[in-house]
């Protein structure tokens, strides 16, 4: 609690020890008054004053004024005790927003602390404590177990492990060594890492996800602004009735003021819009909050609402579903053992650094006899001829693409599969079989792709720029329903644009890419998710949407914390204007008292308050 | 330009919409951004007007919520 707060409990807690002997005493003596009056001023002395100093200003109909002539009017006809309720649980519940606002407030910021205070930079063999801020790009610092990343750089001595879990919400630390990147936010758990900054402090990756997030609630969802344009015409129009209601039956149908009066008085009490206005904003924050703590980051609250009614989902095929690296997925020996075979082609392809000569290497393990190599000869564009010993003999080996084959007239079997790039191999006799390397997919991509079937996305769609029938082979298995291939950066913009007009109408349409290359893609969907934030600036920049590690599965994590965000502010928008209603209704055909208006107003609002704050924790289904 | 404020002690949902409300109307401010919970102010003014922006939206704040601090970060 805060100092303001503190008093504020000290001064309800007179007020409501007053009160209550007020009320048992109220008729045995002559001056309860003067023990409301007490209860009444300790509770809200300050109201009226901020009415008529909000007054002076120009400022009519706040909350203050409204409470002002509600307790007056109800002292006036004499519903003392009523008076000093209203003020009284007013307070209350305005003490009770304000410790949930700054509970909730709080929690954010300490989710969200990984600023580092300083750097330890190297200047002239010196080190020296500074702020962060005043290191330049390509400056030496020097992280110690314990303290946190200051800046993003590349390690030059040392290794160590560092805890990411602020920023990615893996548990798990990540093993680093020499030659690797630090990403800044991250805390440095047991070596001392000598790191060659890459960025100054203002682009590093903590500055870009603390200003992501600071300005996270500017984007307003739509349910945020019908809730405050609502306000805006609620209570004018309940202070016209309640005016209204205090002034006409009784000229109408004659006397009984004091019954008008008092009905009037309570619908001031309604009219506050407080609950509504809070609610609704506290419960989209909770829900960037809980995204965040799963290294989440939504750009704003509309984001949240658009993603609980996903429809299409579209992805970018490599570096989003797929790793983008190679491994060896099928071998298919004509003659002899696939083992053979696979040694074959890591004998031909020993010296090359090619990608794909990398995954055939690492694809067999064993040791390799390099007196067995011989001459060896590399046909650009067309693969490789190398001279091979096998059994003690040599032979002509030829590993490459079909052209290769085309161009030696080696008859081939039927190509054995469309994933990925095959290799084949032949010697002088003829085909001796072929390797399958593909792209590898990410591990949890199935179950990504299974998540959104439950969760009612209609269509999972690829865009690759790779040949259509590799893409369609990956899709099949993954269960994606729509690929298209061939395509050119520019024509993933135009494909996403199709698929903007064939969804479902109040649905949206989401692109998730990894921020390479695609940044109009991301800009044009509905909302653009770009993966594996850490370190791309590009990502952060150009997604609505950003996942801080590789795993797609967090889109449906966003979905469900989208849904429940969205559904306890539905919740709170029916639960507060049905209650107000209802008590509006009831108050003036005289079936209610100034009690119900009571908890019409407070009431709601502790409740909403607390519907809200359940936004901020959410756990996977 | 950008400029972003921050509102210390902002306390009331309804007034952040009322000041956010006032904040767009300002001449010279193109686009107004009031988050209630981070306590920020974001304002989109013409280039050359800040000055006069700011001192308009102090204004306007200190109107509506003068308990909340009116501090310009950037």
């Amino acid at each position: 609690m805060t100092k303001k707060q503190k008093k504020m409990t000290a001064r309800l807690a007179v007020s409501a020890v007053f009160f209550v002997a007020a009320m048992v005493s109220e008729e045995k003596i002559t001056y309860a008054w003067l023990l409301f009056a007490v209860a009444y001023l300790s509770a809200g002395y300050d109201i009226p004053l901020k009415a008529c100093r909000n007054i002076i200003r120009g400022q009519v109909f706040d909350e203050n004024f409204l409470m002002t002539v509600a307790t007056f009017g109800a002292i006036a006809i004499g519903s003392l005790e009523e008076a000093v309720a209203v003020m009284l649980f007013y307070q209350v519940g305005e003490l009770f927003n304000d410790y949930a606002v700054n509970k909730s407030r709080k929690s954010i910021k300490e989710l969200l602390d990984i600023n580092p205070e300083y750097a330890n930079v190297i200047r002239e063999d010196k080190e020296e404590q500074v702020d962060p801020y005043e290191v330049e790009m390509g400056d030496t610092i020097i992280i110690r177990p314990g303290e946190r990343v200051p800046l993003d750089g590349v390690i030059i001595e040392g290794a160590s492990s560092l805890d990411t879990k602020a920023l990615t919400g893996e548990p798990m630390p990540m093993e680093v060594e020499a030659g690797q990147n630090v990403v800044s936010g991250s805390i440095n758990l047991n070596g001392v890492l000598k790191v060659q900054t890459t960025k100054l402090f203002d682009d590093s990756t903590v500055a870009k996800i603390l200003e992501l997030v600071e300005n996270a609630s500017s984007r307003k969802a739509k349910a945020e602004m019908f809730i405050t344009k609502f306000a805006r015409v609620y209570t004018p129009i309940v202070v016209g009735l309640a005016l209204m209601l205090a002034i006409v039956p009784p000229l109408v149908l004659g006397g009984g003021w004091g019954t008008w009066v008092y009905r009037a008085c309570s619908f001031l009490v309604v009219s506050c819009p407080c609950a509504l206005v809070i609610s609704v904003p506290l419960s989209f924050f909770g829900g960037l909050g809980a995204a965040s703590r799963r290294g989440i980051l939504l750009k704003g609250s509309n984001y949240l609402e658009a993603m609980a009614s996903l429809d299409t989902v579209v992805f970018d095929k490599t570096g989003t579903l797929t790793t983008g690296e190679f491994q060896v997925s099928q071998v298919e020996a004509c003659r002899g053992t696939k083992e053979a075979l696979l040694e074959l082609a890591v004998l031909g392809e020993y010296n090359s650094n090619h990608p794909i000569a990398q995954s055939v290497k690492a694809a067999y393990q064993k040791p390799v006899d390099t007196g067995r190599i011989g001459q060896v000869k590399e046909i650009s564009g067309y693969g490789i001829q190398a001279q091979v010993e096998v059994d003690g003999k040599w032979h002509e080996l030829y590993i490459g693409s079909q052209k290769l084959m085309d161009r030696q007239q080696i008859a081939i079997q039927d190509p054995v599969s469309v994933m990925g790039t095959t290799l084949y191999l032949a010697d002088e006799t003829g085909y001796l079989g072929a390797i399958v390397i593909s792209d590898t997919v990410r591990t949890d991509v199935p179950e990504a792709l299974a998540g959104l079937r439950k969760k009612g996305v209609r269509d999972l769609v690829m865009l690759t720029g790779d040949k259509e029938e590799v893409g369609k082979a990956v899709a099949q298995k993954l269960g994606i329903n729509l690929v298209y291939g061939n395509l050119l950066p520019a024509d993933k913009v135009l494909k996403v644009e199709e698929l903007l007009k064939r969804r479902a109408s109040g649905k949206t349409l989401a692109f998730v890419g990894d921020g390479i290359n695609d940044a109009p893609v991301l800009a044009r969907a509905d909302v653009g998710i770009a993966m594996g934030g850490i370190g791309s600036d590009a990502a952060v920049e150009a997604a609505d949407v950003v996942i801080m590690d590789d795993a797609p599965s967090k889109i449906v994590d966003t979905i469900q914390i989208a849904r429940k965000t969205m559904a306890i502010v539905k919740q709170n928008i029916l639960f507060a204007i049905g209650v107000k209603v209802l008590v509006l209704v009831l108050v003036a055909a005289g079936y209610a008292t100034m009690w119900a208006a009571v908890f019409g107003d407070v009431g709601v609002s502790v409740i909403a308050i607390l519907n809200a704050i359940r936004a901020l924790s959410y756990r996977r289904k | 330009m950008k400029k972003i404020i921050k509102l210390e002690g902002l306390c009331c949902a309804n007034c952040a919409a009322k000041i956010e409300e006032g904040v767009k109307k300002i001449p010279g401010v193109k686009e107004a951004s009031l988050s209630f919970m981070t306590q920020r102010l974001t304002i989109q003014a013409e280039d050359g007007k800040e000055e006069a922006v700011v001192e308009a939206a102090r204004k306007v704040a200190d109107k509506i919520e003068p308990e909340a601090v009116f501090k310009v970060l950037r």
